[in-house]
């Protein structure tokens, strides 16, 4: 449903990882961070804290 | 609508003679045109004031958890199914309620007539043709019920009640050719960015009065994710990202248990169409576990479910 209202599917990833699998975390955490990193900063549901003049 | 009404009196006024129910949800009509507010009849006189029209857009199954002992409830297509989800959810018990179910032929939405007529409505007639004769200042104009239908109504596809002990009518014909979610799709055929916009101009009226929450027999819960104050998950003003962030939850609360009644949008006063957010949990839940809420209550709703084969293609 965050896809379908307009959220970067990259922001949004799901992955099994066991504990004792840390190579797999590794790859899927830095998989992740590159996907997220392309997409850029999120402006969507972000509250603006500082009043525009 | 004449003969539904009778009948419903008629059902009413016998289970409460006989004592067989201690009360009976119903409608009536209300002081203004087109509303219907809920009413407990606890008498055969009360039974009298319930009545039926193409207005009785709210879902009564909303009102069956707050109430204890033998019920009675008169129940549309979508309301029985939200029925059927409360006996699954263990809210009520099967053997306390009396159903009597409303083969359904629409509900019609009264901010389209008060568009194409004007505010100044004083009476709304419905002829047995599907004709709606709308009076009010001197003025009289003639619709066709149709056109004006609410949109969860043109599409559904669950009319006649799937759970009852008695119909006051013959069950209703089902379209074949319903284009079920249309909405969805032309949504979904946006890029990601117009997607957004179109739901940031859906919700940029909402006032957070919470109508839809109230309105909703799935929002039953005892404190509101809204109204939690410690922890607050959600701000409380009327900045967008609260705004939508009240909206997508809800609506993600609602996911394999709304049964598109439609209830949320018809009490909404700023005319906002909520079921863009729950339409499309709708349709996945249909493609990915060919669920729909209210059907069966021998199943958990689909989001408490699991089996091995589920499909996992979101997973890495």
């Amino acid at each position: 449903m965050l896809v379908h209202i307009g959220i970067e599917p990259e922001r949004l990833q799901f992955s099994w990882i066991s504990s004792a699998e840390s190579t797999k975390f590794i790859d899927v955490v830095t998989e992740v961070t590159e996907a997220v990193r392309k997409v850029g900063p999120n402006t969507k549901l972000v509250r603006n804290l500082v009043r525009e003049q | 609508m004449e003969t539904y009404r009778a009948k419903i009196r008629e059902i009413a006024g016998r289970l409460l003679q006989e004592e067989k129910v201690e009360m009976v949800i119903g409608y009536q009509d209300g002081t203004i045109p087109m509303i219907t507010p809920p009413m407990n009849a606890k008498t055969s006189g009360d039974a009298e004031k319930l009545t039926w029209s193409s207005h009785c857009c709210i879902n009564l199954a909303n009102y069956l958890t707050e109430v204890k002992g033998k019920i009675a409830i008169v129940a549309k297509g979508c309301d029985s199914r939200s029925i059927v989800n409360h006996i699954a959810e263990g809210k009520v018990n099967r053997d306390d309620l009396y159903i009597i179910g409303v083969p359904c032929h629409g509900m019609v939405e009264r901010q389209s007539i008060a568009t194409r007529f004007g505010d100044d409505i004083e009476e709304v007639v419905e002829e047995a043709d599907g004709t709606l004769i709308v009076r009010g200042n001197g003025r009289e104009e003639k619709y066709q019920k149709a056109e004006l239908m609410r949109q969860n109504c043109k599409v559904c596809v669950h009319r006649n009640p799937v759970l009852y002990d008695e119909l006051v009518g013959e069950p209703v014909a089902i379209p074949e050719d319903i284009q079920r979610y249309e909405e969805v799709e032309k949504v979904a055929e946006l890029d990601l960015n117009e997607r957004w916009q179109f739901f940031e101009e859906l919700v940029s009226t909402c006032i957070r009065c919470y109508a839809c929450r109230d309105a909703c027999p799935t929002c039953y819960c005892p404190t509101c994710f809204v109204d939690e104050a410690r922890p607050q998950w959600v701000g409380k003003g009327d900045e967008e990202p609260d705004i939508l962030t009240f909206h997508i939850l809800r609506a993600f609360h609602t996911a394999g248990r709304c049964t598109d009644c439609g209830a949320c949008v018809s009490s909404c006063p700023m005319g906002i169409n909520m079921r863009a957010f729950t339409k499309t949990l709708e349709k996945d839940c249909l493609e990915l576990w060919d669920w729909e809420a209210g059907l069966t209550s021998d199943v958990r709703p689909a989001l408490e479910t699991y089996t091995p084969d589920d499909p996992e293609d979101n997973f890495k």
